[in-house]
């Protein structure tokens, strides 16, 4: 297989021939680190004097907690520390900013630690800290709680009727209108759109209609949570844990726990895959609080069981979505109902579910709407464009039934139909440059869209977009007296950004890659950082490094303009050395990176490249996928045969990682649609909290994923990069539902296609003959 | 004047209107004069917000400059896993 | 109770440790013996992150008590570079970016090393098959047999 890089814009073409590193293949700064074992993630940490911190976790979905009695298993000896809902203090309802959504602190504290009720099995209520693991699991077997259990609810169509039990007594839907006057499990009802639908309907020669269900799916980071914690006895606290946003975690703990942030230092370990997953907190308020207590490091890993049951899942959701087209293949109206499940707490992802909707479409008249609905679930956590994947795994569905009853080529009609540069968006404003169309002419030359296929199997197609954000950066690079540079940022490197962020350093500065030593740095060592998330890293934490070089770059010219005692405006900077401009200087007079490292002390003192900004500006990414498969007719099982991916990265500073987002998001994908699901037992209880029964992709189950970068700049960053991390993962749903309707002439309208599904479907459909 | 679209559920304090034009040379501006306009919509105004000024998208930017022909959609804060 | 007293040849050093019965090997080597490049990510033997090669056999640290290495020669990714030489399944991973996170990499060299071990002329389908119990959740598994193919045709030659 052969990786294709489309360059789309000939005029960078025309500048990359100067990148040293821009656009190379580098080996990434941590790799040695990575294949050697030396890497440190979340459970690799030891101090002396450290506890283990396990977790009591409510065995009911949805119960009343009328007392815990931590009185026997104080006494255990060994025992150093116990917490419950009594060692948290409450807080009022107040929304921040946290990754995916808001987060409401009164939500988050009870979620971390029940506090009237548990609403989810695995609902953690109470924790202790012992002298090793074996002692804190007695411990925890000798804590009693009494429950009053009480009615649950799993089911979004389910809790939304106004019979069902309400997970929150006091809840009334936000957006409602007219407002609402009664509790119910509803949260948020959010619309966006422009135009009237039913003008856009009546227009329609062809209308297609249908219901969508998806079940929800865990992240399925290979890496379980952990943290070590250890509080001082004058209140100033260290806390390592595995996160994508270590400032973000140590705001969330100071206020849980009451304490000044600054007392309270964060250190982000390696990350062992986090994918929205790990932009919240569950153990780490908790393993501070118990080290409060005991005085002494406590440290805290979730089991994989507790991974499934208590840490977030992408929401699960019911869907309506009708769209109608002129039979000349343009689309009139499109028209989305979601319904998402939050898990026990408010805050699915529909808002942008609803908002993305439709994004890949220039379309007159359009309306999503969504539901936030509460269930006895584990609340819902961030999982790579949040959202979008359900929303637009119904709408690329009924967009390729349209396609077909029309007899127009899937591709074809998604070209006449596509968001261009200043279409209108669904969600509101127009867009700026984005790449959708180049995506779709190059699935559409690709040699995997034209080649045959064989009899029974089945190719599909669908486009994906996702955001993407900017955020807050501070970046720091410290000259060291040889003129080797380290670089610190406060972003966690999830899969590679020491690499893309050192490589974009190394080329502003003009310095072998190996003279720049990107780390992450811990809380005290920068200015604020927002988290690792929204495919931003190497967009908005890369553009504030470029600045930050830039800034030393100007530095080092001024130290240059003294020594040779010239303007500073006749120092050039180039290739890692000081030059005068005019063809004065000259070989013989170049001060290098080197020479102006080793002087610093006498020409000013250090020599510090600094930048900080809340960057904005972060353009979308779109992407087409082209996915054969085949099915056996007797097991149901769903084959893989070819996957090609096709997404614009603007630029893609690294190839080899872009690639590796397209085809890890790709591959969760498949999962999705094929096989991940959470099963439930009618107590509301999680059948299949391990590895081997939620069947996620293995090695033997997928082909090579062949990946087409095109890349249409983004003006907003200095070498135009746009995040790539999240949109991967939007295509594939309907991708390989539509190639399964195309290979056995069915239409599923449920995820995952799981054996079992498909092969109900086909009795259903050779019954119904 | 500045052309100000709502989105979302943001007409629900405006009595409906979702299209409208206000003075305002940046982002704080335009969200003070929008509260002083419509007193309910004010509380809306706060952190879960993001201001796309002719399709750039800005979060959490006072003094992002709004020109006097710009385009403006205000919609709810975009996050990301 | 009393601990268990256990010999083994850990990446060629004699390392003689006390465990209690109930603990895993993979107990042992993270939490007392601190080789903790071998990584829990299940303790039940799904996802392979543990792999370590005993007495030859690819196996899952997770699933195997401590006490049951009696006698045993163990290797851990932390014996898989020759001083400063990486192992060539190493610096392919490296050429083929193929890690993203990384915390399943220890995992997939250990079991892709007792694959060409035992097999140095392994097909494409034969290495899917072979890694079918190391579980990666960030590259979609592509680099990965890549590297490892690459590999194996480089040590041929």
């Amino acid at each position: 297989m052969a990786i294709v890089t489309k360059r789309v814009s000939d005029e960078r073409e025309a500048e990359e021939q100067n990148f040293n590193w821009v656009g190379t293949r580098a080996v990434r700064p941590d790799g040695v680190d990575k294949v050697t074992g030396r890497a440190k993630f979340g459970a690799d940490l030891h101090l002396p004097n450290m506890l283990v911190g396990k977790m009591l976790r409510s065995p009911h979905a949805h119960a009343r907690i009328l007392s815990i009695d931590i009185s026997s298993a104080e006494k255990l000896p060994g025992v150093k520390a116990i917490v419950t809902r009594e060692d948290f203090s409450d807080l009022a309802s107040e929304f921040v900013p946290a990754g995916e959504m808001m987060v409401n602190y009164r939500d988050i504290t009870r979620n971390v630690m029940a506090r009237e009720k548990v609403l989810y099995e695995g609902h953690a209520l109470a924790a202790v800290a012992a002298v090793n693991a074996i002692v804190a699991r007695e411990a925890l077997a000798l804590i009693q709680v009494d429950y009053e259990v009480l009615p649950h609810v799993l089911d979004v169509v389910e809790a939304m009727k106004p019979e069902a039990v309400l997970i929150q007594e006091d809840l009334l839907t936000d957006g409602a209108d007219p407002p609402a006057d009664k509790p119910s499990n509803i949260a948020k009802r959010v619309e966006f759109g422009h135009g009237d639908i039913e003008t856009g309907f009546a227009k329609a020669d062809v209308i297609v209609e249908r219901e969508f269900n998806t079940r929800p799916v865990h992240q399925g980071y290979i890496e379980p949570h952990a943290c070590v914690a250890s509080v001082s006895e004058d209140g100033q606290a260290e806390l390592w844990c595995s996160t994508q946003g270590h400032y973000v975690v140590r705001g969330h703990c100071a206020r849980i726990l009451g304490m000044d942030v600054a007392k309270l230092r964060v250190t982000a370990s390696e990350i062992g895959g986090g994918f929205g997953g790990k932009t919240v907190v569950y153990l780490e308020p908790v393993a501070l609080a118990l080290s409060r207590k005991a005085c002494q490091p406590v440290k805290m890993v979730m089991t994989r069981e507790e991974v499934f049951k208590a840490s977030g899942p992408a929401s699960g959701a019911n869907m309506r979505v009708k769209i109608g087209a002129t039979r000349d293949g343009r689309i009139t109206a499109g028209e989305a109902i979601l319904h998402y499940q939050a898990g026990a707490f408010q805050g699915s992802p529909v808002p942008p579910g609803a908002q993305c909707a439709f994004a890949p479409y220039d379309l007159e008249h359009v309306r999503a709407v969504g539901f936030d609905v509460l269930v006895n679930r584990p609340k819902v956590a961030a999982y790579r464009a949040p959202g979008a994947p359900i929303s637009e795994y119904a709408v690329e569905s009924v967009v390729d039934e349209v396609a077909k009853k029309l007899n127009i080529d899937p591709i074809e009609f998604r070209l006449k139909n596509a968001s261009r540069e200043g279409t209108k968006a669904s969600h509101g404003p127009k867009f700026g440059p984005i790449g959708l169309v180049e995506t779709l002419e190059a699935a559409q030359a690709h040699d995997h869209y034209q080649s045959p296929l064989q009899p029974g199997q089945g190719r599909g197609v669908a486009s994906g977009y996702w955001f993407n954000i900017g955020g807050q950066s501070s970046v720091t690079l410290n000259t060291s007296e040889d003129g080797t540079v380290a670089l610190v940022v406060g972003t966690p490197d999830i899969g590679g950004s020491r690499a893309s962020l050192g490589m974009m350093v190394a080329e502003e500065l003009g310095v072998e890659l190996d003279k720049v030593r990107p780390m992450i740095g811990d809380t005290s060592s920068l200015g604020y950082n927002f988290l690792t998330g929204g495919s931003r890293t190497t967009f908005a934490t890369g553009k504030v490094a470029v600045d930050a070089a830039r800034d030393l770059v100007s530095q080092l010219r001024e130290r240059a303009a003294k020594i040779w005692d010239v303007p500073v405006g006749d120092i050039l900077w180039h290739n890692g050395e000081a030059l005068q401009k005019n063809g004065r200087g000259g070989p013989t007079e170049t001060l290098s990176f080197r020479d102006l490292a080793e002087s610093m002390g006498k020409t000013g003192g250090p020599l510090v490249g600094q930048a900080s900004e809340n960057v904005q500006g972060a353009a979308p990414s779109f992407g087409t996928h082209v996915v054969d498969v085949d099915v056996d007719r007797e097991t149901g099982r769903v084959e893989i045969l070819r996957y090609t991916v096709v997404q614009d990265a603007g630029k893609a500073i690294h190839p080899s990682y872009v690639e590796g987002q397209y085809q890890g998001g790709a591959v969760q994908g498949i999962g999705w649609a094929l096989n991940e699901e959470y099963i439930y037992d009618s107590e509301g209880r999680l059948e299949n909290a391990g590895f081997l029964d939620y069947r996620m992709p293995v090695c033997s189950d997928v082909p090579m994923i062949d990946t087409v970068i095109v890349e249409v700049p983004n003006p907003a960053h200095p070498y135009g990069v746009k995040g790539v991390g999240e949109t991967p993962i939007v295509p594939p749903l309907a991708a390989i539902s539509n190639a399964v309707a195309n290979a056995l002439g069915i239409r599923f309208s449920e995820l995952p296609m799981s054996p079992p599904r498909v092969l109900a479907a086909i009795a259903a459909a050779s019954s119904s003959k | 004047m500045a052309k100000v679209t709502l989105t979302g559920n943001l007409r629900l304090y405006t009595a409906g209107v979702t299209e409208l034009e206000i003075k305002a040379s940046n982002i704080r501006e335009l969200l003070r004069n929008l509260g002083k306009q419509y007193p309910d919509l004010a509380a809306q105004l706060t952190d879960d917000l993001a201001v796309a000024i002719d399709g750039k998208i800005y979060q959490d930017d006072w003094f992002a400059a709004i020109g006097p022909d710009s385009e403006v959609h205000l919609m709810p804060r975009i996050g990301g896993g | 109770m009393s601990k268990v007293h256990v010999s083994t040849i850990i990446n060629d050093d004699t390392v003689e440790f006390l465990c209690e019965s109930e603990q895993t090997l993979l107990d042992v080597l993270r939490d007392d013996l601190r080789l903790t490049g071998s990584k829990e990510g299940c303790a039940s033997g799904d996802c392979g992150a543990c792999s370590v090669i005993m007495d030859g056999r690819l196996v899952c640290a997770c699933l195997l008590l401590a006490a049951e290495a009696e006698g045993s020669t163990i290797e851990t990714i932390e014996g898989m570079a020759n001083g400063s030489d990486l192992h060539p399944l190493q610096q392919q991973f490296l050429d083929h970016a193929a890690l993203q996170c990384g915390v399943c990499t220890p995992g997939f060299l250990i079991a892709a090393k007792a694959l060409l071990d035992r097999n140095p002329d392994p097909t494409e389908t034969e290495v899917r098959y072979w890694l079918a119990g190391n579980l990666c959740r960030c590259t979609g598994y592509d680099k990965i047999v890549r590297a490892v193919l690459d590999t194996a045709a480089e040590t041929r030659n």
